[in-house]
């Protein structure tokens, strides 16, 4: 029962959001609350601290009190979100590689995956779009408009 | 100036050749926006602030508000094609466009959307025309608790508006309030929330926020919808597109009732083309002698909303420009552009950047003709963007918004901010939390800190002071009730379901 109520989005969302506006006031507190020309930084932060706080408390409550809400009765698509986590990680992964191999590759490496594994297309199919999106966005911005991209080992 | 040489300053402007093309693509981008299913105005307008950065403030700000109302425009031919929503404030022409496209009657369909749109549109442009003067010219008396209590009332109708849970619309705005406090205070310059983090001195570009929040956000949500329709027919050739004596006739109240709801609901903050679109389709459908006919493809159905959505964008265009209050997130990301321009919105707006205001005003008028130019004759062609794959829309997505994010600041960790951001956007889309209020919290939050902090020190300290100036007092009792009413049962009801209704 407690692990079925600890999956409701509200909760957990709630609690996160208590945890942070606890971590604001926590913050808030070491600054100058009210200094002799006015307010201090820690007054407008303090503030907004204690109504994270209050308000996500309510939005707790108030899903425990309510029950389930939409989300957890309609049942969570898992392969579909698995879907789009897949994605996200796929592209944090090419920004943690941009550094090193620069925008070209790293795009590029994005695109394939994308069009390959996420939405299963032919490799063939996947190195075009991924190949032709590349170059196209490096001949755009770096080539065309002098906008500035990250360069890896081979200067692109 | 008056309002009269000021509209004809303003065609000075916007006729200029490099603005008529800058209005030119900022349309174009804006249909095609529009008609892409998962990429909506905020989004782009997001991603295309970074080119505009070098383009003069007016060229730019025309082309940004083409992409806004471009947006509206091309929004309705998903609806009525696919009987999906190109923009959330296209839901409701789902309702009596796709039904008109069933029975054949999709030319006529797509051609009263394109009327409705350009004649509530031109009227929404009119209405701007004459209630900026005066409301700049009233909020010339604004001191700091005015705008601090002005602020408060738009960020309460925004949360009010924005989503089904006031709770979460709340929070959504405290978060926003949070990011935004991450850097220097400007007052003591003490550092907030940098978590020892050098680069965040600065403060969080509002880029990162703004692309990760929607761009990210909303293609993570598509690729996870994974939706793929078959797009009905267009008939080819503008006679084709055109409706028919009755269904114009039919239309007649339609035209203005989209028209002046859509401008009134627009002015208000948090109001936005989605409400307004469902406002003028229930009053259509109220006064109507037929509706049981609404829902089963009458063209008022189509006419109503459309014109509404259309209107909503002068009327937006009031509080941003006069005050400097966006209300919506394409709006707050504008706020931004003419901020980085180094243009104030605001009551000085008129005297200080005519040519900005003025000129964006009369580009609305020529970008009104340019979207029913593109928009009749070109829909058979743009309905064949709805076949490009979207396993290329997204790797394009996510290129552009990288180089957006980067292009702002030059640095990888921005980047990897984007990352987190575009997961906060995706999860709070999961989860049922509206984006708007935190994108303007965000916007907002600075100049709202500013004008308590300054309220403050001019009365040493004394809260009271903020309830003691009439017009303060007044927007801050409204913003109160505001977040109040819903705890009346049957207002809550009316919320939720105008909300919901229009997804």
């Amino acid at each position: 029962m407690l692990g079925a109520f600890l999956k409701k989005g509200d909760v957990i969302s709630g609690a996160v959001l208590a945890a942070l506006g606890g971590f604001i006031i926590t913050q808030a507190r070491a600054w100058d609350y009210y200094t002799l020309d006015g307010p201090g930084p820690g007054f407008f932060p303090f503030w907004y601290g204690v109504a994270m706080v209050a308000l996500s408390l309510l939005l707790v409550l108030n899903a425990a009190r309510t029950g389930s809400d939409g989300e957890a009765k309609a049942g969570v698509d898992w392969p579909a979100t698995g879907r789009a986590m897949t994605t996200w990680l796929a592209f944090a992964l090419s920004v943690g590689l941009m550094d090193f191999l620069g925008f070209l590759i790293s795009f590029a490496l994005l695109a394939f995956f994308i069009v390959a594994v996420i939405f299963r297309r032919p490799f063939m199919t996947a190195t075009v779009v991924a190949v032709v999106c590349a170059l196209a966005f490096h001949l755009i911005f770096p080539v065309a408009l002098s906008v500035s991209l990250p360069t890896g080992p081979f200067g692109f | 100036m008056d309002i009269a040489s000021g509209l004809l300053h303003g065609f000075a402007v916007a006729l200029q050749p490099s603005n008529v093309f800058w209005c030119f693509v900022g349309c174009l981008l804006g249909t095609i926006v529009g008609i892409l299913p998962g990429l909506g105005p905020a989004a782009t307008i997001a991603l295309l602030l970074p080119l505009t950065f070098k383009m003069d403030p007016s060229g730019g700000i025309i082309m940004l508000a083409g992409i806004y109302y471009g947006a509206k425009y091309g929004g309705s031919t998903t609806s009525i094609l696919l009987n999906i929503p190109g923009e959330s404030s296209s839901v409701v022409t789902c309702l009596d466009g796709y039904q008109m496209a069933r029975k054949g009657r999709a030319g006529a369909a797509l051609g009263i959307a394109a009327i409705a749109s350009f004649v509530a549109g031109t009227v929404g442009v009119i209405g701007l025309t004459l209630v900026a003067p005066p409301v700049a010219a009233f909020a010339l008396s604004f001191s700091s608790p005015e705008y601090f209590a002005l602020m408060c009332l738009g960020l309460a109708l925004v949360v009010l508006l924005s989503g089904t849970s006031l709770l979460k619309g709340l929070l959504s705005l405290l978060l926003g309030l949070w990011l935004t406090s991450i850097g220097t205070d400007l007052f003591t310059a003490q550092s907030r929330f940098i978590f020892g983090q050098a680069t965040l001195l600065g403060g969080i570009d509002f880029m990162v926020v703004a692309i990760g929040v929607f761009a990210i956000g909303e293609v993570m949500s598509s690729i996870e919808a994974g939706e793929e329709s078959k797009v009905l027919p267009v008939p080819r050739g503008i006679r084709n597109l055109l409706p028919n004596a009755e269904e114009l006739k039919a239309c007649r109240f339609a035209f203005l009732n989209g028209s002046i709801t859509g401008f009134l609901v627009g002015c208000l903050p948090g109001g936005g083309a989605t409400i307004s679109s469902f406002i003028a389709y229930g009053i259509e459908k109220a006064v109507s002698k037929h509706p049981e006919q609404f829902g089963k493809g009458a063209p008022e159905g189509v006419a109503a909303p459309e014109g509404a959505n259309n209107a909503d964008t002068g009327g937006a265009l009031v509080p941003l420009l006069t005050l400097g209050i966006p209300s919506g997130g394409s709006t707050a990301i504008m706020l931004s552009a003419l901020v980085l321009w180094g243009v104030k919105p605001g009551p000085l707006m008129m005297q200080e950047s005519p040519d900005v205001f003025w000129g964006l005003v009369a580009s609305m008028y020529i970008g009104n003709v340019v979207l029913l130019i593109l928009n009749l004759p070109l829909v058979p062609l743009f309905a064949q963007i709805l076949r490009l794959p979207v396993y290329v829309l997204f790797p394009i997505i996510f290129g552009i918004s990288i180089v957006g994010a980067y292009g702002a600041s030059g640095r990888i960790f921005d980047l990897g901010l984007l990352v987190g951001f575009g997961l906060l956007g995706y999860a709070m889309s999961k989860l049922k939390y509206p984006t708007a209020p935190l994108i303007l919290g965000f916007v907002l939050g600075d100049a709202m800190e500013r004008a308590l902090r300054q309220s403050l020190m001019m009365s040493q300290g004394d809260l009271l002071s903020l309830v003691e100036r009439p017009i303060s007092a007044i927007m801050l009792s409204l913003a109160l009730v505001i977040l109040l009413i819903p705890l009346l049962g049957w207002f809550n009801r009316l919320r939720v379901r105008a909300i919901t209704e229009n997804g």
